[in-house]
């Protein structure tokens, strides 16, 4: 069980790494490499997403990516195969993330059964919010997979212990307003949004959008259980290849 | 939010986390307006003073008299302030955003035409303005960024995806969920999340409120049949909304482009390309591929160029209440010349769209029926659209030599 899994981990390390690769960018051989190499340097879960055209919460980094992979012709087999062949080489449990519309194209029953099939954990969908998910919901528990919500600083208290009771494995808390991958402060002002997480759930935290180094992983520690880089490692790759990937992780913490 | 904002199986409220609050609150403001006399009365008294209200329904005696079958009446939305049935929308979101205290405005435009109107809206309303446009439509439409910089708009040029009206979308959105404290996503037709399209529909009903009316004082009866375009679909509701329950028929007409077999169209409800899917927040029918990502459109009329259609329309197709059709660019030019020399009207190219099938259409019924063609835009503004569009060798001359005098100044 994912939960299990980061529940033991968090008895090791004080603060869990989950990192995110937009498959098929630059290519699947490089995105097997940049996997491999975060593995190595100690990640310990991964959100793969699988591109879509109208990503409307990703931020220009990450749209950028998923233009780029869809126009080398990334196809939605291509990244469930990726994902199975992941899962079947390395130790640490991975997600897929994507737009609800890749899933209901495919069919959300045979998107999760392939899940389950390939040794995936769960899914991050962000433009499904649970009362339009129900089909989801009920498919993902049938296989015992984690639907993977998102909290963010504009939800309500009623409404995070509503989402929380559909979450399973852990919950995404969102830092701030806006896309992913534009700078966020990380200062006192966070504490009370993410108290009001902790007070909303028991399941592990997690936090993303704009942590890219590590003060803003220190800066999490004791407040969440799982800090989430995304758009940074995709810039690094840009900025210096995938060999530069290991070392930026590792710097982390 | 439990499941509001469907018709039938489509609609919805598909969006990011953060954005849920806002849309809650959106819709809060518009059910508390909706539901005060008050409010209607003062958007028909904006609209009188401000837009021309109510547009005349203007007889077409010489298209008539050409098809010699159902006498022909026109809706004129031209006749709006900015030349369009778009300022309807805007100056109803403007009375809105006034309501909730907010003092920015940000909207999408294909064309520009939506631009245009909302940085209209935002002047008079002392609202500060953005505007996202694609990048392919900002080196298109210059005219119409020139008026939306005059207005004091702010137009960003939006350098991803196919750099369409799709893509100003995705981007109006990004900038919403990061501002939505102080602004309003003022969306420009019948689509997206919930209550976008009720909300738009409702407000463009006043070309159907005011239709219904004027035909049966000019003809003492109801129309046979109402023809409008369908882009996003916000014309079309407006027109079609008032007469659903009425027994006459009701039909759209898509951007059938160079031709349904070529597959360059934008035409998602009259032909078979389109499937259903999820994506800029709502459940419609989408021109996409097998695996979900959005294809690229093609129409002469930058307005119907776009790969959703209003959900509330996709429901009405399903339930046989609407019938769509589909023009071609070529059929859509000679439509809007032989209106042009006919009556002297001028509808732009995504109204020629209506035109299009209302002349195919007119001759096989009777003379004591009538029908309605719902003018939603003038063509004149666009003329360098229209130009091209007739491929007319002085006007090319003509550009040719101001761009020389330009460059040698």
């Amino acid at each position: 069980m994912l939960e299990d899994y980061l529940r033991n981990r968090l008895r090791e390390k004080e603060i869990l790494l989950m990192t995110h690769i937009v498959l098929g960018y630059p290519d699947f051989e490089a995105s097997m490499e940049i996997v491999a190499s975060m593995v190595l340097a100690g990640v310990d879960l991964m959100e793969l997403q699988i591109p879509f055209s109208e990503p409307i919460a990703d931020g220009p980094v990450i749209l950028h990516a998923n233009q780029q992979a869809l126009a080398a012709g990334a196809s939605v087999r291509a990244c469930l195969d990726f994902g199975r062949e992941a899962a079947a080489r390395f130790p640490i449990p991975f997600l897929f993330m994507s737009y609800y519309n890749i899933l209901y194209r495919f069919g959300v029953e045979r998107f999760a059964a392939e899940m389950k099939d390939g040794g995936l954990q769960g899914a991050i969908v962000p433009d499904l919010p649970p009362e339009e998910g129900a089909d989801y919901l009920q498919t993902m528990q049938g296989h015992g997979l984690n639907p993977i919500f998102i909290f963010s600083p504009a939800t309500p208290d009623e409404r995070l212990a509503y989402i929380a009771s559909c979450a399973r494995g852990f919950v995404y808390c969102v830092a701030r307003k806006g896309v992913t991958g534009r700078e966020t402060e990380f200062s006192s002002q966070l504490n009370g949004y993410l108290a009001r997480c902790r007070r909303a759930t028991n399941l592990p935290l997690a936090v993303g959008f704009g942590v890219t180094d590590r003060r803003d992983v220190d800066f999490l520690r004791g407040k969440a259980d799982i800090a989430v880089i995304g758009s940074q490692t995709i810039r690094i790759v840009e900025e210096s290849g995938p060999g530069a990937v290991g070392d930026f992780i590792a710097s982390l913490r | 939010m439990k499941h509001r904002g469907y018709y039938g199986q489509f609609g919805g409220c598909y969006v990011p986390e953060v954005l849920t609050a806002t849309l809650e609150q959106l819709e809060a403001a518009f059910n508390t307006a909706r539901s005060d006399p008050a409010f209607w009365a003062e958007y028909v008294r904006v609209m009188g003073e401000y837009s021309c209200r109510p547009t005349p329904l203007t007889y077409a005696e010489n298209l008539t008299r050409h098809f010699g079958g159902a006498r022909i009446y026109i809706k004129r939305e031209d006749l709006n302030h900015t030349g369009a049935h778009k300022a309807n929308n805007v100056m109803g979101q403007g009375l809105l955003v006034k309501r909730m205290g907010k003092k920015r405005v940000i909207a999408e435009t294909g064309a520009g035409q939506h631009g245009v109107a909302t940085a209209t809206m935002a002047a008079r309303c002392g609202f500060s303005c953005t505007i996202y446009m694609g990048a392919l439509d900002v080196l298109r439409q210059r005219p119409n960024v020139f008026w939306m910089e005059r207005l004091g708009a702010r137009v960003v040029p939006v350098n991803e995806g196919s750099r369409i009206l799709k893509d100003a979308i995705n981007e109006a959105l990004r900038d919403w969920v990061t501002n939505m404290d102080d602004t309003h996503y003022v969306l420009g037709t019948a689509c997206g999340p919930h209550p976008f399209p009720e909300m738009v529909a409702w407000f463009q009903s006043i070309i159907g409120r005011e239709a219904r009316e004027q035909i049966q004082r000019i003809t003492g009866a109801l129309p046979k049949r109402i023809y409008a375009c369908v882009g996003g679909g916000s014309n079309a509701c407006g027109i079609f909304l008032p007469f659903l329950d009425d027994d006459i028929e009701l039909v759209g007409v898509e951007a059938g482009g160079r031709g349904i077999e070529t597959g360059q169209h934008a035409a998602r409800l009259s032909a078979p390309g389109a499937s259903e899917g999820v994506a800029q927040g709502y459940k419609t029918f989408f021109l996409q591929d097998d695996d979900g990502q959005m294809r690229e459109t093609h129409s002469v009329a930058a307005g119907l160029d776009y790969v959703g259609v209003s959900p509330i329309l996709a429901d009405l197709h399903q339930k046989g209440r609407v019938r769509f059709e589909s023009a071609t660019d070529t059929e859509v030019v000679q439509a809007l010349e032989l209106t042009m020399r006919t009556e002297g009207l001028i509808p732009a190219l995504e109204s020629s769209h209506a035109f299009v099938q209302a002349f195919k259409e007119a001759p096989h019924l009777s003379p004591d029926e009538s029908i309605i063609i719902n003018q939603s835009g003038r063509g004149d503004k666009d003329i360098f659209t229209v130009a091209d569009a007739f491929e007319d060798p002085a006007w090319r001359d003509f550009i040719v030599s101001t761009a020389r005098r330009y460059t040698n100044a």
